[in-house]
């Protein structure tokens, strides 16, 4: 009797084995292409920045809808997740607003990836505070101490007597990593301090909407959304490059001219060159086409 | 008479091979059950065996003084630096609100639904608690951003509403069904003869639910207190959306914080397999898996001492 259940548990052994393994096959996602026909189809996944998704969900929609058969998915935990997704082959383009470092690439080829980059748009990077905070322009020596926590009170920048409230997208964000290198860190200017990190007073928050859907509801709140996240319940303030230079608003003119501050490629990554349907994606992204969806979405077009 | 006793081996031999079919269904389902088990156990040792694994390692780079006693958590910096005071006091302070809310509130409704409240009441109540408790957290979290944050905020002029005591105030409304269940079934459990006994020595209702029921069920009550606890720490939704993240060490419950739970979740789609902060965020798991096991081991010992009492 023994026997026969030892047996019996066997069998089912191996078939939970069989359907662990249906299921462990069935999820890994790679893009599946038809060979080069007439109509490219198959699916693929982008994953990674905050904010370059409105742009990409856009052209992603586009795209489908020329190519029935394509389907896409898109999804925006933040560029170091998309990052991270590349080197783990989960995805096959990872979207990012900053550059990948050179410790990921060497991770990446050390699990066999090849990380190719492809800038697709650029972004100025708006810092925004609620309407009803008198404050229009700040240095980004400001800015810096603001998110240091060395200022706490909106009157030690000529503002109102009331207390700061900083915040910063959460570290999964390319757009958390790009702030501390430009601003916190003050790259490029004779400020620049690279020992310089965020305050721990800093409210760290999930996603870009919930930052600005906060700043709209704090008169005391300040944030830092890209472009096309601006709404007319914020109010984007002018970025001064040292004291003496003049305060520049963010929009599409100022950071295609070179005159805003904090201008950012926004990147698309692939292993490799990419070939087949990937290709045919991001050509469509590329093309005149496409680039009229970028000033649509609100971020500024490459020409 | 032959043909009789033919007609009675038939049956006989048709009895037999239903007792054999029936045998061979009962040793399938017997295994089917067996395994089901031994999978439950197989799952929990290989999560244990993987959190281990991969948390571990982390202590190779910074020692584990400095990981569980460091207030600076900059892991994509360079060097990197893990600590994760602040994330731990955070989860004490969250957990330390929803319990101060949901422990008065749950087991008082518990005692009105098991001792004072009508049959059709009690009928119509508890499924309705028990809806409460299938919420989604994402949904909870949801309300906490947009209803309860504004008015923690002013009501206790901050500077944000998104802090610890907004999170642990959600929290506080997750737990409270299964406080108030247990403890219901517990305060149920009470023999009703102890409670016929107090009438009859001429105690009031109050004194009655104080001084025999609640006593009586206090081993169910902890437990459900317990297990309330249990799912405010393991929580991560909700305090992800509302807690506010920020790093500092929390010295009040109205400050932003971020709990263990959230910085997990926040930092590991960032986290490439095997790096350090990968290895951090694996011993905060393990961590937060040992302290909420805790708890449940005190739950389940402090019910298994309460059915033993009135099993006589």
């Amino acid at each position: 009797m023994i026997i026969r259940i030892n047996k019996l548990e066997k069998s089912w052994l191996v078939l939970i084995f069989a359907v662990a393994l249906v299921i462990i096959t069935g999820c890994s996602s790679q893009s599946t292409t038809t060979p080069t026909g007439d109509e490219p189809s198959g699916f693929f996944s982008i994953i990674g920045s905050n904010t370059v998704t409105p742009l990409t969900s856009v052209w992603a929609e586009e795209f489908m809808k020329m190519y029935p058969k394509v389907n896409i998915a898109v999804s925006g935990p933040g560029s170091g997740a998309g990052i991270a997704a590349l080197i783990n082959g989960t995805t096959d383009i990872c979207q990012a607003s900053r550059t990948i470092k050179q410790q990921e690439i060497d991770q990446a080829k050390a699990n066999g990836v090849e990380p190719y980059e492809i800038q697709v748009a650029t972004d100025a990077l708006s810092v925004v505070v609620n309407p009803s905070n008198p404050i229009s322009e700040l240095t980004i020596v400001q800015l810096s101490a603001i998110y240091t926590n060395q200022i706490t009170n909106w009157k030690e920048v000529g503002g109102n007597d009331a207390p700061i409230v900083a915040i910063a997208r959460d570290t999964n964000s390319g757009t958390h990593v790009f702030f501390k290198e430009h601003v916190v860190q003050m790259l490029g200017l004779s400020s620049e301090d690279k020992s310089l990190e965020y305050g721990t007073k800093v409210l760290m928050l999930p996603s870009t909407e919930e930052g600005v859907s906060e700043v709209a509801r704090n008169p005391n709140a300040i944030f830092y959304p890209g472009l096309g996240y601006l709404t007319s319940e914020v109010k984007p303030l002018a970025i001064k490059k040292t004291a003496d230079s003049p305060g520049v608003l963010p929009s599409i003119e100022t950071a295609l001219d070179g005159t805003y501050p904090v201008a950012r490629p926004l990147l698309y990554y692939t292993n490799g060159i990419p070939t087949g349907i990937l290709k045919d994606f991001i050509d469509y992204c590329l093309s005149s086409e496409g680039q009229a969806k970028v000033t649509e979405v609100g971020y500024v077009p490459l020409k | 008479m032959l043909e009789q006793a033919s007609k009675a081996t038939t049956t006989m031999s048709l009895k037999k091979g239903l007792q054999r079919r029936w045998r061979l269904g009962e040793k399938f389902i017997e295994s089917w059950i067996f395994l089901a088990g031994v999978l439950t156990i197989v799952v929990l040792l290989g999560i244990i065996a993987l959190l281990l694994k991969e948390g571990l390692p982390i202590f190779l780079d910074t020692p584990p003084w400095e990981f569980f006693f460091g207030t600076k958590w900059y892991p994509v910096s360079e060097p990197p630096t893990f600590g994760i005071m602040p994330f731990f006091v955070a989860t004490l302070w969250v957990t330390l609100v929803a319990t101060a809310i949901s422990v008065p509130i749950g087991v008082a409704c518990a005692a009105y639904l098991a001792e004072v409240a009508p049959a059709k009441v009690r009928e119509t109540v508890k499924p309705i608690i028990e809806i409460l408790a299938g919420i989604p957290s994402v949904v909870m979290g949801f309300i906490g951003l947009m209803l309860l944050s504004p008015l923690v905020q002013s009501a206790f002029n901050l500077n944000t509403g998104l802090s610890g005591l907004t999170a642990g105030v959600m929290l506080s409304l997750m737990s409270l069904p299964i406080i108030i269940s247990v403890s219901e079934d517990a305060l149920r459990a009470v023999p009703s003869d102890f409670r016929q006994a107090a009438y009859a020595l001429g105690a009031t209702k109050w004194e009655t639910i104080r001084h025999v029921s609640i006593p009586g069920a206090l081993s169910g009550v902890t437990a459900a207190i317990m297990l309330g606890v249990g799912r405010a720490i393991g929580e991560t939704m909700t305090v992800l959306m509302v807690a506010g993240g920020a790093l500092a060490v929390p010295v009040s419950p109205t400050e932003p914080m971020m709990p263990m739970t959230a910085a997990i979740a926040s930092g590991i789609g960032n986290a490439v397999r095997g790096g350090l902060q990968y290895q951090a965020l694996f011993a905060i798991g393990l961590i937060l898996f040992v302290v909420t096991l805790a708890v449940n081991l005190i739950a389940d010992r402090v019910l298994e001492r309460q059915k033993r009492k009135f099993s006589r």
